[in-house]
């Protein structure tokens, strides 16, 4: 047990070791000079200005100098770097400014796909081929083929300008504007988000389910009389929920870095939105911090993941 | 069954004699894209309260759909029952699947072959006994925790308290039947159907898994039912013994009457297939030779007859009704019966026409050999 988890942890620092590399290396393979980037266009280049600034910024130094200042900014002092674009902008800052939105959208975006979809799963597989599994699945079918950008627009349209209900663009902070009207700004695009994964989990839970209610062990439960919700949520649902875990897991990370359409339509000041304009303005260091932080989040949620499998399945914390 | 006799005297001064369960002419059919599976295909039976009853037949002879069905367990969508199943007066089929709840686990308990799957591997095992009988018996959390660590010890699990928050994976297969049958044995069921509860354990613990279903039954006066593929299993532990054979009871007989005076070539050929002790060394085991029948398109006439060692002309056409023996209790379908006068000129005409079946029941010849077929090992 004790050895796993060490095992996995080893893991863990393997993989965002890796992470780091390719992100810097990323640096490299991008066309054009930094320089650019730093000076505005129209100005001259006065030689000695661009190597003070090469100086400046460390871009003097050989590539392998370069990765271990910046590893060990981004390690020892969570420094990730000063943007060449907007000049003084620490990235660090930005992406804990940008963090929250993103994260709480991705977080609500699988907290309403789970409430929907564990439910219309589990029916499906209890009622499979049955009129009310035809219909769910057609209706999860739907969900799965609108693109979440268009069911953002209709959303908003229902919502914000029908019926008036909910702002259709913004963000209030919780720590601002207080958790209801945090609430308010943050539902529909989170709705937005969950409608795809609400799809792909609950088809996840009703296949393994199907799988699982041909277990010998679901007939012993029946046959102890105990009624059929229960063998259904407290006998079936938990050896059923494996691979939904991992797919949870490996959409959250996605999310993450996938809201930039819905940050779009709905003018929310995401990670996503940072990222973008940090990409079209040629911001290295910024897309680097972001892709770093994105991939690490990414990388500690699939560990996690993997750790509650061992919650879920006991017969793993022998191995 | 040494204390059966002081039981039953028990049960006649304090209970009716009527029989706690009835089956009636029950048919289990399956619908599948290859046809009607018969299944069980008119089983008649009654067992009354206390005894035990073993249901005794090959793979595919419809034992374990029996005692499902009975149970009502079957609840695939393609599944067809007719006939009737009557439970302490009241008849089970016309029950809704919501009224069968309360009568499984409180009633009717049932404990499956294989140990090692009919535990759910992701509950602990404690919850697993206690979640009916705090369902059943609506006690405490606590008081169900005492009944089933109780259970535990009355099974012999050592150290109950603390196997109690064990999951099934860290047990043997022969504790986890052990506590299979505790948890079947929790709320006190009237009925217990035993479906080849040793077939997937060692032989050593079988034996101590019979005795404890044995003694169980005594000292809770239950009824039993036990299917076995196994004459062996039954032959001291039962009152009365049904082989099966398609779908169909094809022999039924108090054991001793079955074992001292079988009449069915199936029963004969079940028991043949059973390797004695004092046989010489490196003796064949003798099988049944052909395949079990294909219960789609059944054998027309006796389904037995393809395989049988007596088959005679007319047991290809005319299919042999369940008859009475001379011998009170005693049924048997059969045309041409192992001990009678018909039967012994039967095998013997067989025998002279060098019928493959018959030179290899008597062990003239290998029935692998002979049969081109393929043979199926008995029993």
């Amino acid at each position: 047990m004790i050895k796993m988890l060490g095992l996995r942890l080893a893991r863990l620092v393997a993989t965002l070791f890796a992470v780091s590399v390719i992100t810097f290396a990323m640096t490299l393979l991008l066309p054009g000079d930094p320089i650019n980037a730093i000076l505005p266009p129209t100005t001259e280049r006065d030689p000695q200005i661009v190597a003070q600034i090469r100086e400046e910024y460390g871009l003097d130094n050989n590539i392998a100098v370069r990765y271990k200042d910046w590893l060990n900014d981004a390690v020892l002092h969570q420094d990730l770097g000063t943007s060449y674009v907007t000049r003084g902008q620490k990235v660090t800052d930005q992406i804990k400014n940008r963090v929250p939105v993103t994260a709480q959208l991705a977080l609500m975006a699988v907290v309403i796909a789970l409430f929907f979809a564990i439910p219309i799963g589990v029916l499906g597989a209890y009622r499979q081929s049955k009129w009310d599994d035809q219909l769910t699945s057609a209706g999860m079918q739907v969900a799965l083929s609108i693109p979440n950008f268009i069911a953002a627009i209709m959303l908003g349209w229902l919502f914000a300008i029908k019926l008036d209900l909910l702002p259709n663009t913004g963000w209030a902070r919780i720590s601002k504007e207080g958790l209801l009207a945090n609430l308010k700004t943050s539902i529909l695009p989170a709705t937005a988000l969950a409608l795809t994964q609400m799809a792909i989990f609950s088809r996840l839970v009703r296949s393994d389910m199907i799988a699982t209610l041909q277990e010998n062990y679901i007939l012993s439960a029946r046959a102890k009389g105990l009624p059929d919700r229960f063998v259904l949520f407290r006998h079936a649902l938990r050896p059923s929920s494996l691979s939904l875990i991992t797919i949870v897991g490996i959409n959250f990370g996605a999310l993450l870095g996938g809201t930039v359409v819905i940050e779009q339509v709905f003018s929310l000041p995401g990670l996503g939105s940072k990222l973008l304009s940090a990409i079209s303005s040629r911001d290295i260091l910024m897309v680097q911090g972001i892709t770093v932080f994105i991939a690490t989040v990414y990388v500690i949620v699939n560990t996690l993941v993997d750790l509650l499998y061992i919650v879920i399945d006991p017969r793993i914390r022998r191995s | 069954m040494p204390t059966a006799g002081a039981d039953a005297t028990r049960l006649t001064r304090s209970e009716k004699t009527e029989p706690l369960l009835v089956v009636e002419d029950l048919k289990t059919y399956f619908q599948t894209p290859n046809g009607l599976v018969k299944a069980v295909d008119g089983v008649t039976l009654s067992v009354e309260r206390g005894k035990t009853l073993g249901v005794v037949g090959e793979s595919g002879s419809g034992k374990t759909v029996l005692s499902r069905s009975i149970m009502r367990l079957n609840t695939a969508g393609n599944v067809i029952t007719h006939g009737s199943v009557t439970y302490n007066g009241e008849d089970l089929l016309a029950k809704s699947p919501r009224q069968m709840r309360d009568i499984w686990g409180v009633e009717m308990a049932m404990v499956f072959q294989d140990p090692m799957t009919s535990l759910n591997p992701v509950v602990k095992v404690g919850r697993q006994m206690t979640e009916h009988i705090r369902h059943h018996l609506g006690v405490s959390k606590k008081d169900a925790r005492d009944t089933a660590v109780e259970l535990l010890r009355s099974v012999r699990i050592p150290e109950p308290e603390a196997r109690f928050d064990n999951y099934p994976h860290e047990m043997s297969g022969g504790m986890r039947q052990r506590v299979c049958i505790a948890i079947a044995l929790a709320c006190g069921p009237k009925m217990l159907f035993a479906d080849e509860p040793t077939t997937a354990l060692d032989v050593t613990v079988q034996h101590q898994i019979l005795n404890l279903l044995g003694q169980q039954q005594v000292d809770r006066f239950m009824t039993m039912i036990m299917v076995t593929h196994d004459l062996g299993v039954v032959a001291g532990r039962t009152d009365e013994i049904a082989v099966m054979y398609a779908g169909k009871v094809v022999e039924k007989a108090p054991t001793k009457q079955l074992f001292a005076d079988m009449r069915h070539p199936y029963t004969e050929a079940l028991l043949r297939s059973i390797p004695k002790i004092d046989d010489p060394k490196h003796t064949k085991l003798s099988a049944i030779s052909g395949r079990p029948p294909d219960l789609i398109n059944p054998p027309s006439g006796c389904a037995f007859s393809p395989r049988c060692p007596y088959a005679q002309p007319q047991c290809f056409t005319d299919t042999p009704p369940l008859g009475a023996a001379p011998t009170p209790g005693h049924q048997y379908a059969c045309w041409f019966p192992v001990g009678s006068p018909e039967g012994k000129d039967a095998w013997d005409k067989n025998l002279e026409a060098k019928r493959p079946q018959t030179m290899a029941a008597a062990g003239l010849v290998n029935a692998t050999e002979e049969l081109a077929a393929g043979a199926v090992v008995g029993g």
